[in-house]
């Protein structure tokens, strides 16, 4: 039985000002059930001609029956554009999801990358054929290390947590080449994002926190103290995850390098700094930069992304495969180590990486050229100490102190007493039309709220989202807790049972018990 | 600059309200060494028509795979993908949305995933899936880890049969988690050497089918040798398209599944963005990496979909989580759901009939052109053996406009097997292809 969107108790529809549909749906927004609950088990919605050979060959390896149903074009396409609108995306409002960069996501970038010369091209096809392709990886290589002041870049890092494991790999190869393979300790902030302790737990890695300072840096004499013979790396995110530039970079790349270390930076917040900042001034060693963040290739409701990994000469050797190469013939591929290549530590993904999202953050930086990135970087830290700066009287920053750069950073401080937490605040947002900021991160910050507005939010819209969270905050210092605690009232459905979920785990479609299952459609 | 919105007007005003000088004034926290003045030495911006024009001539220097007859995989497939997963995909409510964290606005994307997990359960006959992996290479070196967790063993046995790409990344990743990876030499029938390789230090047994010369076979003897000695079986699939005709990995006794699921929606894109799929049996699911989207109910008690069991995952358990996947594939995961709901079982079926029917008419033209044909069963892939180097074929071929396929010594330069050429045939290859494939070997 379909139940989604339809009441099952009599008071649900008291949100929607008493009014309820007959039908479960509200409005535009349909109520639509999955495609298991469509009928659709003996139809298909493509058009094949008849195999003209059988399968005879095949000595009974082949599978008597597959039980999924189709749908007819018009019926998929009415099934998944409804379930599209019930998603919050960036297009519709601010997404001020801290550490996620939510920005703008130009739709040129998405017509490159469907050209028949990028989106058509199989990956193993001959380098002769596929130069165009090697051409665009080598300029974005260019760029990337140009924008970073690093020498060289492994581009194939399927996301920043596998850039991550890239660049840790990368550190590992190196101690071992240089007899250090003794080194066993990453050092990494309490700040930090949760992919760097895992990543460095997958690597083998024992994970050692660093102190934070009051002012929501890294803590030099904890730091100083936690260097030793049995460090491999540090990991900093720089800008940090309170938002906040480490000012002792320069000294921690330092301390780190004299203790025989190497210094991973996570350059998830790369877009705060970039055009102003080149992360090789700094010391670093490796950073990820993961292009569905600063370059802006879309994050499609969780990927994919790309997390090349620019590294220093002292890394560089040790990059994986495959490596882009300039020969007599043009550009080419070493996919081995072997060759210039003979140090590479393996290999992070099958075939070269992902070249539709090189495609479109390389028309993103083409598009904005030297003076577009700088200025993306300096609109990104003046929108988010706008947010600061309205916000502040009404909410309480957590370091009030100085400006704050690319993300504003809250606690719940200011909700004491209210009986409203951060996750009542944050739900009712969505009421307001805004999704909400990331809550409970970092874990440095009680009750951390977490906004970050990025550079391609107008003025306009900074304001209005501004004023729906002073409005917010006044009400919930007024006291009006049902407001917060129920929340949300007004979105496609109320606050989902997570516990639920967790306990009784089902991750598949069904057919009810005591119903027939499906008969599917008998193959030819 | 036509992606920022700030007007210098805004910009002075916003200034004003925070109570800062000048831009710099923000960036004051920045060590003054590393504050660069000068604008950095790349061109300036661009108009639209101007990058258009650039990536439009980047894009002519490559020779498209549709542009003429094409017999390249190994484990990245030409398939016809319908114009509407396409369009879906695009709409803006899917492509520019977060990871949903936030389900009561992210039903959409839940939805989807919990469509697409029971869609990828189906399909290798597994009890549960997750949401999707970076890619097949990437999935098989997580199963891996995963069956090392599940055992507490830390040995895993790789068939010679096994994508050499897929190889590797594993050696890689498994091998840096502390695991003993034994990769068994490349050979066209390389499962028959897996049993005998198996012992009590067995954490799991990878095998692929069909394999990356093509070949397709049963591994139940395989699974219940693994079963025996408590190692667990891993299947991999690189042509997802396969899962059509072939009996199901669960239906041969894996515990873990994975595959590359790009040919099922998803364009070559020169080798990503890709799906990966991951399965597994129903007892196993707390070892799972990666997000999970389960079924539960709002407030109201409606039923919704939300991310669940995240427990195991980088965000809440740090350095104790199952892996350090945090973003995934999910928009070619839904590219793949909404093929797959357009070709539902049947149309799978006969789309994988018709693959297998075009191979078999490849085999024979190959054949017919006097080369010989290594791979005894096959779905719609085969290994041929050239007269020459496959890699001078290759070339040669492409000279004259045809790819011929994949030189098995690309994928893996010391095995030996210089002279094996990897041939696939899709549902896009037509007769007019093959016969030119044919008259081309014959005359070379």
């Amino acid at each position: 039985m379909q139940t989604i969107g339809r009441p099952t108790r009599p008071d649900s529809d008291a949100a929607a000002g008493g009014f309820a549909s007959l039908t479960g749906g509200r409005g535009l927004v349909q109520s639509e059930p999955l495609i298991f609950e469509l009928g659709g088990w003996n139809k298909t919605g493509v058009d094949l001609e008849p195999p003209a050979q059988d399968a005879a060959d095949l000595d009974g390896l082949t599978r008597d029956e597959l039980a999924l149903p189709g749908l007819s074009e018009p019926e998929t396409m009415r099934h998944y554009v409804r379930l599209s609108q019930l998603n919050h995306a960036i297009d519709l409002a601010l997404y001020p999801l801290g550490s996620c960069t939510m920005k703008h996501n130009p739709r040129l970038n998405e017509k490159a990358a469907r050209m028949a010369g990028f989106a058509d091209l199989h990956p193993l096809q001959p380098v002769s054929t596929t130069q165009g392709a090697l051409a665009l990886m080598d300029r974005l290589a260019h760029w990337l290390k140009t924008l970073t002041g690093m020498p060289a870049v492994a581009l194939s890092p399927k996301a920043g947590a596998h850039g991550e494991l890239c660049g840790l790999l990368c550190i590992k190869a190196a101690h071992e080449a240089a007899g250090q393979g003794h080194r066993k300790v990453v050092l990494v902030p309490t700040s930090a994002h949760g992919t760097n302790p895992a990543t460095a737990a997958f690597v083998g890695y024992t994970v050692t926190e660093i102190a934070q300072t009051a002012d929501g840096r890294v803590d030099l004499a904890d730091l100083e103290a936690k260097l030793g013979p049995d460090v491999a790396a540090i990991m900093v995110t720089n800008p940090n995850t309170c938002g906040l530039f480490e000012r002792d970079i320069v000294e921690i790349s330092r301390l780190t390098h004299a203790a025989g270390a190497y210094f991973y930076c996570d350059g998830a917040n790369f877009n705060a700094i970039v055009g102003r900042v080149k992360p090789g001034d700094l010391g670093v060693d490796a950073m990820h930069i993961n292009l569905h963040k600063t370059f802006s290739t879309p994050h499609g409701g969780g990927g994919p992304g790309a997390g090349p990994v620019v590294l220093s000469q002292a890394l560089a050797p040790f990059a994986p495969a495959p490596w882009l190469v300039s020969g007599p013939e043009g550009l080419a591929l070493v996919e081995e180590a072997r060759g210039e290549a003979a140090q590479a530590f393996g290999r992070m993904c099958a075939f070269q990486g992902q070249m539709g999202m090189f495609v479109r953050a390389y028309a993103y930086m083409r598009s904005h050229g030297a003076d577009g990135l700088r200025q993306v970087a300096e609109d990104a830290v003046l929108n988010a100490n706008y947010i600061k700066a309205r916000l502040s009287d009404v909410m309480s920053p957590a370091f009030p102190e100085g400006p704050c750069m690319h993300e504003a950073l809250f606690d719940d401080a200011w909700l004491e007493g209210t009986g409203v937490t951060t996750l009542d605040f944050a739900k009712a947002m969505i009421d307001e039309g805004f999704h909400p900021m990331t809550m409970y991160f970092p874990l440095v910050v009680h009750g951390a709220m977490l906004i970050e507005p990025t550079e391609t939010e107008s003025r306009r819209e900074l304001d209005r989202f501004c004023e729906a969270l002073r409005a917010l905050a006044a009400t919930a210092k007024l006291g009006e807790v049902e407001r917060f605690k129920g929340a949300p009232f007004l979105a496609p459905l109320r606050r989902l049972d997570e516990t639920l979920a967790a306990r009784k785990p089902k991750l598949a479609w069904r057919p009810e018990p005591g119903t027939v299952a499906p008969a599917p459609l008998a193959a030819e | 600059m036509r992606y920022l919105p700030l007007t210098p007007d805004d910009r002075a005003q916003m200034l004003g309200v925070i109570g800062a000088p000048d831009i710099d004034a923000l960036f004051a926290h920045v060590p003054a060494a590393a504050r660069r003045r000068e604008l950095f030495d790349l061109p300036l911006h661009a108009g639209e028509m101007e990058v258009e024009r650039e990536l439009a001539g980047l894009a002519a220097l490559n020779r498209a795979a549709g542009a003429g007859p094409f017999f390249c995989g190994a484990g990245a497939y030409r398939h016809h993908v319908p114009a509407t997963v396409d369009h879906v995909i695009q709409r803006s409510e899917f492509l520019t949305s977060y990871t949903p964290y936030q389900p009561e606005i992210a039903q959409g994307t839940l939805q989807v995933l919990f469509e697409f997990q029971t869609q990828v359960a189906a399909l290798t006959g597994l009890d549960v899936a997750n949401a999707s992996m970076y890619d097949g290479s990437s999935a098989c070196a997580e199963a891996v880890m995963m069956a090392q967790r599940v055992t507490r063993r830390e040995k895993a046995i790789l068939s010679g049969g096994v994508h050499p790409h897929y190889a590797a990344v594993t050696q890689t990743i498994a091998h840096a988690e502390g695991m003993e990876i034994v990769r068994q030499p490349a050979a066209i029938d390389a499962e028959a050497a897996v049993i005998a390789a198996i012992d009590a230090e067995t954490a799991c047994v990878v095998v692929q089918t069909p394999n990356v010369f093509g070949v397709v076979t049963d591994v139940s003897r395989i699974a219940e040798a693994a079963h025996a000695a408590g190692a667990l079986l891993i299947v991999v699939t690189t042509e997802a398209v396969s899962f059509g005709l072939l009996k199901s990995p669960g239906q041969m006794g894996a515990d873990i599944a994975v595959a590359e699921g790009q040919s099922i929606g998803n364009a070559l894109n020169y080798g990503g963005p890709y799906v990966g799929l991951f399965a597994c049996r129903e007892k196993f699911v707390r070892q799972m990496p990666g997000r999970l989207c389960g079924e539960t109910v709002d407030a109201e008690g409606r039923r919704g979909y939300v991310l669940t069991l995240s427990t195991r995952e980088q965000h809440i358990r740090r350095d104790k989580a199952t892996s350090n996947i945090c973003t995934n594939s999910g928009l070619c995961a839904l590219a793949f759901t909404i093929h797959m709901t357009l070709l539902g079982g049947a149309g799978l079926q006969q789309l994988a009939r018709l693959n297998h029917s075009r191979a078999r008419e490849l085999k024979a033209a190959v054949e017919g052109a006097g080369l010989q044909v290594l791979t005894p069963r096959f779905f719609n892939e085969i290994a041929v053996r050239t007269k020459g180097p496959a890699t001078a074929l290759v070339e040669k071929l492409a000279g004259e406009g045809i790819l011929a396929g994949v030189p098995y010594a690309r994928l893996d330069p010391h095995a030996g097997l210089d002279d094996v050429l990897l041939v696939a045939a899709t549902e896009t290859t037509t007769s007019d292809d093959i016969a030119a494939l044919a008259a081309a070997l014959n005359a070379g």
